[in-house]
C-alpha cells in the first residue's frame, strides 16, 4: 500500500505506470466501499443490539453484534444481486438506449 | 499530480475506459449501500443465524419496488408536465 503513496510518475516503464494507476484506483474504491459498509453496519447493528447502552458491551450484545454484522453483509449481497439483475433486465428491455 | 506521465493515445483511451467502468461500479455500489440501508429497516426485525427465506424475498421485493417507485415518479412527472402544456 505504501508503495502507491510515493510512486514517481516521471520516467520508467509507462505500461507498468498504467498498471500502477489502475491498481491505485481499484484500491481506493475498494477502501471507500469497505468504509461505507463498516459505517452502515455500525449504525444499524448498534441500533439493533445495544438498545440501552450500559457501562460496557456485555457478552450478549457482542454476540448480537457478530450475528448482525454477518446478516448485514448477507443482506448487502442479496440486494446487490437483485439490483444488478434488475439493471441488466432494464438495459436489455431498452435495447441499450438507456445506457445504464 | 503536477508531473503528467506521457501516456500514448492508446494508453490514454484504455485508462479513460477503465475509469469509466470503475466509476460505474462505484455508483452501483453506492446505490446498493443506500438500498441495503432502506431495506434492512423494512425487512429485518430480529437478527437470526441466517437470513430466512421470507427475509430474502422481502429484500428482493424491496429493491424491485423501490426501483418501480422511482420509475413511476419520473413517469408521473412527465405526464403532469405534458398535460400542463
Amino acid at each position: 500500500m505504501s508503495d502507491y503513496a510515493n510512486y514517481n510518475l516521471g520516467g520508467g516503464d509507462l505500461s507498468s505506470k498504467k498498471q500502477e494507476v489502475m491498481e491505485q484506483v481499484r484500491g481506493e474504491l475498494a477502501l471507500a466501499n469497505a468504509q461505507e459498509l463498516i459505517n452502515k453496519i455500525n449504525e444499524k447493528c448498534y441500533l439493533k443490539c445495544v438498545p440501552k447502552p450500559g457501562s460496557r458491551l456485555d457478552s450478549g450484545e457482542q454476540a448480537c453484534l457478530s450475528k448482525c454484522m454477518d446478516r448485514y453483509m448477507e443482506a448487502w449481497n442479496v440486494i446487490s444481486r437483485s439490483y444488478v439483475a434488475r439493471i441488466q433486465r432494464e438495459s436489455q428491455n431498452q435495447g441499450m438506449s438507456g445506457g445504464l | 499530480m503536477s508531473q503528467q506521465p506521457q501516456f500514448s493515445e492508446q494508453e490514454q483511451r484504455e485508462l479513460a475506459s477503465f475509469l469509466e467502468a470503475e466509476n460505474a461500479k462505484a455508483r452501483i455500489q453506492q446505490t446498493v449501500h443506500t438500498l441495503t440501508d432502506t431495506c434492512w429497516d423494512k425487512c429485518i426485525s430480529k437478527v437470526n443465524n441466517k437470513l430466512d427465506r421470507s427475509e430474502e424475498a422481502c429484500l428482493s421485493n424491496c429493491v424491485e419496488r423501490f426501483l418501480d417507485t422511482s420509475l413511476f415518479i419520473v413517469k408521473r412527472l412527465e405526464d403532469l408536465r405534458n398535460s400542463a402544456v
